[in-house]
């Protein structure tokens, strides 16, 4: 099971300049969290204070009993090897192959023998669609591959948290939508605890269990995915519905002015319709964060504005109504058919896309990638 | 142009730049035309936290980094495991690079002192003691500066321009968040390499810088062999020697550890890497003449002269 991330009152600047103050929130253990927001709001500088990579002035960010802000690098380290951090252009390593950077945390921070490092960095290579790439150099293949190869590194190590940094960008959107399989699979079966960075709304509306906003210097919300989903607040709803018109402006914010006109200008908005949940893929388990989400959802039911309790109870009855392979009738479009993917396939499929040789690849069982994980 | 939302600290602000600046990255020069004084006095040092001090405490505070790394160095050189095999890649690249010109330049290096000195003695009166005079100029101070000044040049410019874009890649970053520091990684080993390159090459440029001596002193300005070698002997000792080797094991750390400094913390940006090794190679010489006037201090007064 995941560890439980606790942020309390985080506020980093550079030099004068404020990049967010006072962000306190908890990042359930073994659930998938979204953090959106627009460009520039320092959602990249949060995941790696998260690591502790960066120091904010204040507040703590406590993983196990650690804070990695202050506690001695040391420690630090120590707890550094539970994360797996996807970064935005997978930051491989230069001078090594695919097969010799994805197996690097293995030669770091295990004594296994190459024949079983070989057989986790296929594994992981397979998972992520890389199969055949292995000798290739980061320089050599594209950005979208560089990211899946970031991913199967951060991978390796089992690690408990994982963190991603917008996972989509650069990456078609047919490959975001593998991707956010990819992502929903891989807490199935590892049950960690995940963070993802993006702006992506298709991953923002239907992967998380919870989800948070960061806008203007300030953690606007967090929370179950609901709350966002179904938010009135005019941030989030202009953000999730992707509009120019709003308080978010080219710029960071508009000035009031320009607010004012276009209340009068801009036609209503279209109703948002909540997108259910991503399941797992055909064959996996059951998400287990899925169950611990549903008591604490429940319990902080009577918190929650009304809007999205009710978008809860609803999703009550769906989701833990009948499993897996619903939603392909949904309203909007955001499955994109991957439902009727079998597991195993959507891998495959990615080699063949990228004309990598097919005849390496393996076939493996779900299972056994379960058990192995 | 009234921003009246809440939570509003500034009002010009709607020009600021929307991405965040990394760490290293300066503010863009006085953001707007509007920003007066006042605004500019936000100039943020080198755009770090712990800005008390401003701009003139900015060298010290790079100084105070340095001794940092040059301890973590130290500090990390003892912890396994040790990097045996990034050491030795770097050790025979390094040497790769610097043993031909190392041996090129120090030719005409000992040539020019031995013709120097050979001529001013002939003057004075004391040929018999070119010999000496010249080697001895060769080995303590000649070779030293020599073997560093090829390592920071050839040697700590690619360290540096390595780990700088391995830096700006975030290849570093990934490293930390994997659980390894990059320094026992990556500098220790260079370093390392540095030192044991200075203190081999070293020995290299004074054996081959007395041979030009001796061939310049004796062939071409009709010295005598025997004198050439008497004095030498009559002159210099074995801790000229070790003073030598200890001057180029000093120097090798500190073209190691000020390349890896440089490297670490570039001005964001493939043009920062350039200026950090334009730096790199720049503070290492200074420097490195600054150290080398310190030891030779040190040395003539701790050290007697031979048969003072």
């Amino acid at each position: 099971m995941g560890t439980e991330v606790v942020v309390e009152g985080l506020t980093k600047s550079f030099g004068g300049q404020n990049i967010w103050q006072d962000v306190t929130l908890t990042l359930p253990a073994g659930e998938v969290s979204v953090m959106l927001g627009p460009s520039g709001t320092g959602k990249t500088v949060f995941l790696k204070s998260l690591v502790g990579l960066l120091k904010p002035e204040r507040g703590r960010v406590l993983v196990d009993g650690v804070d990695m802000i202050n506690s001695p690098e040391r420690d630090i380290y120590a707890v550094r090897r539970l994360f797996g951090l996807m970064f935005q252009d997978g930051a491989l390593f230069g001078s090594m192959s695919l097969y010799d950077n994805i197996a690097f945390p293995l030669r770091e921070h295990t004594r296994k023998k190459e024949g079983e490092i070989r057989r986790i960095v296929l594994e992981r290579m397979e998972m992520v669609g890389l199969l055949g790439a292995e000798s290739r150099l980061p320089g050599e293949i594209s950005g979208g591959m560089r990211k899946r190869a970031g991913l199967a590194r951060a991978l390796v190590l089992d690690p408990q948290i994982i963190l991603i940094d917008e996972p989509d960008s650069g990456l078609d959107p047919v490959r975001t939508a593998f991707i956010s399989q990819l992502l929903i699979d891989l807490n199935a079966q590892i049950d960690a605890t995940m963070l993802i960075v993006t702006h992506n709304l298709d991953i923002a509306s239907t992967v998380p269990d919870n989800m948070g906003m960061l806008y203007r210097r300030n953690l606007v919300t967090f929370g179950p995915r609901e709350v966002l989903l179904t938010s009135d607040e005019p941030v989030v709803a202009q953000f999730l519905s992707g509009r120019r018109e709003g308080p978010i402006g080219m710029s960071e914010e508009k000035d009031a002015a320009t607010l004012a006109q276009e209340r009068h200008v801009a036609p209503a908005p279209a109703p948002r319709v909540l997108a259910p949940q991503l399941q797992p893929s055909p064959g996996l388990p059951e998400r287990a964060a899925v169950e611990r989400r549903r008591a604490r959802v429940l319990a902080m039911l009577a918190d929650l504005p009304e809007p999205a309790r009710a978008a809860i109870l609803q999703g009550q009855g769906e989701n833990w109504g009948h499993g897996q392979g619903h939603g392909q009738g949904a309203g909007q479009d955001h499955d994109r058919g991957r439902g009727e993917d079998a597991g195993q396939d959507h891998d495959r499929g990615h080699g063949e896309r990228e004309g990598q040789d097919q005849s390496r690849s393996r076939r493996h069982a779900p299972a056994g990638g379960g058990g192995a994980l | 142009m009234t921003a009246e939302l809440p939570v509003r600290p500034e009002r010009t602000a709607t020009t600021r730049p929307a991405t965040p600046p990394g760490p290293g990255s300066e503010p863009g020069p006085g953001s707007g035309p509007g920003s007066g004084p006042g605004r500019r006095r936000g100039g943020r040092g080198p755009g770090r936290p712990g800005r008390r001090g401003g701009r003139l405490l900015a060298p010290l505070r790079e100084t105070g980094r340095l001794f940092t790394l040059a301890a973590t160095v130290t500090r990390e050189t003892f912890r396994r495991p040790f990097q045996l095999r990034e050491f030795i890649e770097q050790f025979w690249f390094i040497a790769s690079v610097t043993i031909l010109p190392a041996a090129l330049v120090s030719i005409p290096f000992g040539a020019v002192i031995a013709l120097q000195v050979g001529s001013l003695t002939q003057q004075l009166g004391a040929q018999s003691f070119t010999g000496g005079a010249s080697v001895l100029a060769v080995v303590q101070q000649a070779s030293p500066l020599i073997v560093a000044l090829l390592i920071s040049g050839a040697g700590g410019s690619a360290i540096c321009a390595d780990l700088g874009s391995r830096k700006i890649r975030e290849e570093l970053d990934a490293m930390e968040v994997m659980g390894v520091s990059p320094v026992q990684r990556l500098v220790v080993p260079r370093v390392l390499a540095t030192m044991l390159v200075a203190v081999l090459l070293n020995g290299l440029v004074s054996v081959v810088g007395t041979l030009g001596g001796y061939f310049f002193n004796v062939i071409l300005q009709d010295g005598t062999p025997g004198a050439y070698l008497a004095s030498f002997s009559a002159l210099a000792q074995l801790p000229d020697l070790w003073i030598s080797e200890i001057k180029a094991l000093i120097f090798g750390f500190l073209a190691g550890i000020v390349a890896a400094h440089r490297g670490l913390n570039p001005r964001g940006g493939p043009k920062g890497v350039g200026d950090a090794v334009n730096q790199s190679v720049v503070i290492t010489f200074l420097l490195l003449f600054f150290v080398n006037m310190v030891l030779t201090a040190i040395y003539l007064q701790i050290v007697p002269a031979k048969g003072a």
